[in-house]
């Protein structure tokens, strides 16, 4: 029994990074109905942005912070260059222009940094909690998962900048009646949600070795968490990350492992088919 | 038959016979399967511009029918010792009546829905048959010698298996061709541009875009048959490689949506452009740098690819080029 | 001496004068998954290629042929391949031919060399598959997959007598599939209990939900592995979660250098090597070990992997075959490479000639390998087999 016990609770820690991925996925698409295919680029492109700066001595948790940074700028960057000109197109077009924008990522990250893996080295201390075996990794990227998405409610909801992109979230056209300039709040947004895939990325380097290809496998398990919470939804999307982490980690000790990626994309496409607006209903 | 006073079709034959009659006559086997991805990539293109380029629905995933067809082959020639012909009809059959039944579902879902439901589909498979034991799990089916050995050695087999290529390259072309000029199409350009007034106009969009998602399978799952009959095995990552499924999207859009030129062109160019920059020293790291800079510069300044160009600068080459 | 240089030289000069060549064609993953083991394959190919033209080339019944290499990037792309190999035949008529890097490639590139009966000597392929499907032109350098494990099974065996419960875990890729498949069948052969049999998804970098279960299972020893970056992971994660096993064995990733890297976590993983620069094969044709090791490092300036062992082996074998045969005739050569049965640097070589599994690997022996600590330093050490241990095996590890 304690083994299942420590199954679920790994995935609950890890689930909740799955979930901040997931919303910098969904607050794009909540925003301004793109889905950004350059999201797992972007997440690789966090690993390596962590990767760098502690090469250059700057301890990881607070290389999140220039992450953070370096993600709002980034964002900004790819969304006035490939999403600005076709916001207004069919969605094939947002799709296909963010999708070369991550095929420019990975294939300028694959020639600097070929496709080997890497490491961010620093020293993890493990823990043991009643028989439960965890290292502080984990816990600190599941904390720091809880502390970004707070932060971003706090802003949302509480300032003026984040009451402005809920406003164009809402009614685009409404919103720029009222005066509020919607393609710098667009922009602003894309950015945030770069900076959220890119810190999540960050924190996953901290956990697990990666390669410029890694951020692939958040990418489509940022789709399942953000579908299972309701595209657009944020909150959703978070606990659409923590419910994948515990189906990953309550269903592994009954089944086998590489059974659990069948499961999760099927439940995936079957949550499309029947509740498209996620279990804590989305937007449309 | 009306179809033999068309033009088109008589080019559809000319550039079947091109790709069937270029290697054959000097024997180049070189040019053969240079030939072959060309082939292959017209086949993926032209099919999957049945949905995107007419239906206007986004198929993120068509890879997986390729995939199923191959594995469906393989494990019928290889395990059961069927011959190559059957197999692959079957394979074409059962793969196409398989995406009727998924298209019931997921072609409910619009948009960006429907575009990440693909994925997920492709993806699931994949993983389904990395796990799944009758067709060898991650390890795969591997062909033995003998299935080539049937047909007449693997030197022979291997031609006839190119031609067969070259003649879905041709039927793909074909049914593009058909399926653009019927009123099946014209609904279907009607969902595309609206789907809930063509549903007013009385198109029976879900029954149309069913039928055209079965469509677009059965070729490429015929081609993934030949295809992968000629590697001689399958794995789960080479059948279900969401990436060439993107890729086939980016050859739609190269060439012009919509068009059935366009997506043969289109395919045909993004082989010859991908073989150039990987010979080229010092351009070879960077061919998907270069693919991804070219398709953001189709999207933002030429959305209507190769043909819309063409046809804004000569308008009349609409009647000839369809 | 000197007389003999000198006249050495000249049949080199005349050789080379007459233009008497070998073409050996190849493809070389220089991008995409495989390219760093493909690239150091081909390092040891054209160190190869060096030293035999060095040589003034190699002597085939009285003249001498220098070898010169026509390679192309495969991607790491089974679609490349046929591609690549056609043209190497048709158009750029080579005599011989290697293999591409891993048993995936190698599979497409067999159909077309024997399409048109071209010989082709596999290395970085160690699927035994590929050589039970009937073709007859193809050789395998490395020490098949059904094999791979079956030493560190005996060795854990001789270490402890008593030990029941193991776990077998693995990539879920063609190759460690195959070989834990088969170390299954042979840990029951020799009285292990296999508690835990599973594989885990080629991507995966969280092997928490493994970890928990070979706890769960009580397994005292864990074998298994994939490639490099899910083996180094798994390790790692094997050390943080303290799971209390008495010996770790991995495919591939404890066999390179840079596993040195994860520190601790390093430390007592045992692995399977296809080769190691310390091995002393008694070699009877080619460099010895220490001389291979020694060329490798002036030419490139690190310790070869056995990656680049198995791509000079390649050659060598080719080259013996020549000299065995006399001549460049296909059907010749065939014959040596099926009569051969040489030790060189790489260790044993013997190739089946039965028709169910031609030109399989027979002769060929893992040795395996263990992370240790040697004067406060990491290195790793040849464990067994006994005659070729540079230490004694670590055991229990924790």
């Amino acid at each position: 029994m304690p083994e299942i016990l420590a199954s679920v609770l790994d995935g609950l820690l890890i689930g909740l990074v799955y979930g901040l991925a997931a919303i910098g996925l969904t607050l794009i698409f909540g925003v301004m109905d793109v889905v950004n295919l350059a999201h797992g680029a972007v997440i690789a492109l966090g690993m390596f942005a962590v990767y760098l700066l502690f090469g250059a001595g700057l301890h990881p948790y607070l290389g999140l912070f220039v992450v953070a940074l370096i993600g709002l700028a980034f964002g900004v960057v790819v969304y006035l260059v490939a999403v600005r000109p076709i916001i207004n197109a069919p969605p094939l077009m947002t799709l296909l222009s963010t999708f070369s924008v991550s095929m420019i990522i990975i294939g300028v990250g694959t020639a600097v940094w070929s496709t080997s893996p890497y490491n961010v080295n620093f020293p993890v201390t493990t823990l043991r909690i009643l028989g439960y075996t965890v290292t502080s990794a984990r816990l600190v990227a599941a904390l720091a998962a809880v502390l970004v998405t707070g932060f971003l409610y706090y802003f949302l909801y509480r300032t003026t900048l984040g009451k402005a992109v809920r406003a164009v979230a809402n009614n685009r056209e409404a919103a720029e009646l009222m005066g509020i300039p919607s393609q710098q709040i667009l922009a602003i947004s894309f950015g945030i949600g770069t900076a959220l895939a890119m810190l999540s990325g960050a924190l996953i380097a901290t956990l697990f070795p990666f390669t410029i290809l890694s951020g692939g496998i958040y990418e489509l398990k940022s789709f399942v968490a953000s579908v299972l919470g309701g595209l657009g939804n944020p909150t959703g999307a978070l606990f659409g990350g923590v419910i994948l982490g515990l189906i990953e980690g309550s269903v592994a000790p009954f089944i086998k492992i590489s059974w659990t990626n069948v499961i999760e994309f099927v439940i995936f496409v079957l949550i499309l088919l029947f509740f498209p607006t996620g279990l804590f209903g989305g937007r449309r | 038959m009306k179809l033999f006073a068309r033009p088109f079709f008589w080019l559809i034959v000319a550039v079947t016979l091109l790709y069937a009659l270029l290697p054959t006559l000097g024997q180049n086997v070189t040019l053969r399967e240079t030939l072959v991805l060309s082939a292959i990539y017209i086949i993926l293109a032209a099919n999957l511009n049945l949905m995107i380029g007419y239906t206007g629905y986004v198929n993120f995933g068509s890879i997986v029918f390729f995939g199923l067809g191959g594995y469906l082959t393989l494990w019928l020639v290889g395990g059961h010792h069927w011959g190559l012909y059957p197999a692959v009809l079957l394979a074409g059959a059962v793969t196409s009546l398989l995406a009727f039944l998924l298209g019931i579902g997921v072609l409910r879902l619009r948009g960006a829905y429907f575009a990440l439901a693909t994925i997920g589909i492709n993806e699931a498979v994949k993983d389904f048959v990395a796990n799944f034991d009758p067709w060898g799990g991650a390890e795969g089916i591997f062909l033995p010698f003998t299935a080539f050995k049937a047909m007449g050695g693997p030197g022979k087999a291997l031609w006839t298996v190119y031609l067969l290529i070259v003649l879905v390259m041709g039927l793909s072309l074909l049914v593009a061709y058909l399926v653009k000029r019927s009123k099946f199409g014209l609904g279907l350009f009607a969902i595309r541009e609206d789907e809930d007034a063509a549903m007013v106009l009385g198109v029976k969009a879900p029954l149309f875009k069913t039928l055209v998602y079965s469509l677009s399978a059965f070729l490429p799952a015929v081609a993934g048959g030949l295809y992968f009959f000629k590697n001689g095995s399958i794995i789960p990552d080479e059948a279900f490689n969401l990436h060439l499924s993107i890729e086939a999207i980016v050859m739609v859009m190269l060439g012009g949506q919509g068009t059935v030129t366009g997506a043969a062109v289109g395919a045909a160019l993004y082989e010859r452009l991908r073989g150039l920059l990987l010979t080229i020293p010092g351009l070879s790291n960077f061919h998907l740098v270069i693919a991804g800079v070219l398709l953001l510069l189709i999207i933002l300044f030429a959305p209507g690819g190769l043909m819309g160009w063409l046809y804004r600068a000569w308008p009349r080459l609409r009647r000839v080029l369809e | 001496m000197k007389r003999l240089w000198v006249l050495l030289a000249l049949m080199g000069a005349l050789a080379f004068a007459q233009g008497n060549t070998i073409t050996i064609g190849l493809t070389v993953s220089k991008t995409g998954k495989y390219n760093v083991e493909s690239v150091n394959q081909l390092h040891g190919i054209e160190l190869w290629q060096k030293w035999v033209n060095d040589q003034g080339g190699i002597p085939i019944g009285g003249k001498r042929y220098k070898v010169a290499l026509k390679y192309y990037d495969d991607e790491s792309k089974a679609e490349r391949v046929q591609q690549l190999y056609s043209r190497l035949i048709s158009q750029d008529k080579v005599d011989f031919l290697i293999s591409p890097y891993s048993s995936g490639l190698t599979a497409k590139a067999a159909i077309i060399s024997e399409q048109y009966g071209k010989i082709m000597v596999a290395t970085g392929a160690a699927s035994d598959s590929i050589f039970k499907l009937g073709y007859e032109h193809v050789y395998q350098i490395y020490t098949p997959a059904s094999r791979y494990l079956t030493g560190t099974l005996d060795m854990l065996r001789a270490a402890d007598a008593k030990l029941k419960k193991i776990a077998i875990v693995y990539e879920d890729s063609k190759f460690a599939k195959a070989v834990a498949t088969a170390a299954k069948a042979y840990a029951q052969k020799k009285g292990f209990d296999v508690v835990l049999f599973e594989g885990y998804p080629k991507s995966t970098t969280d092997f928490g939900p493994i970890i928990n279960k070979i706890k769960a299972a009580g397994a005292e020893a864990l074998v298994g592995g994939g490639h490099y970056a899910d083996g180094a992971t798994f390790a790692r994660q094997l050390y943080e979660q303290k799971v209390p096993l008495k010996m770790i064995a991995l495919l591939v990733a404890p066999a390179s250098d840079e596993f040195a890297q994860l520190g601790d976590a390093a430390l007592g993983v045992v692995a399977p090597s296809q080769w190691e620069p310390l091995v002393k094969y008694q070699q009877t044709c080619g460099p010895s070990p220490a001389q291979f090791t020694k060329m490798y490092q002036d030419a490139y300036g690190k310790l070869p992997a056995y990656r680049a062992a198995g791509g000079f082996a390649a050659g060598l074998v080719l080259q013996r075959a020549l000299m065995d045969a006399g001549t460049t005739d296909p059907a010749k050569v065939k014959a040596a490479l099926d009569a051969m049965d040489v030790t060189i640097f790489f260790g044993h070589i013997k190739f089946s000639t039965d028709p169910a599994s031609h030109g399989l690997q027979l002769g060929h022996e893992m040795v395996q390998i263990q992370w240790q600590k040697k004067g406060g330093q990491l290195a790793k050490q040849i464990v067994w087999p006994l005659g070729a241990k540079t230490a004694d095996l670590v055991y229990p590890i924790r």
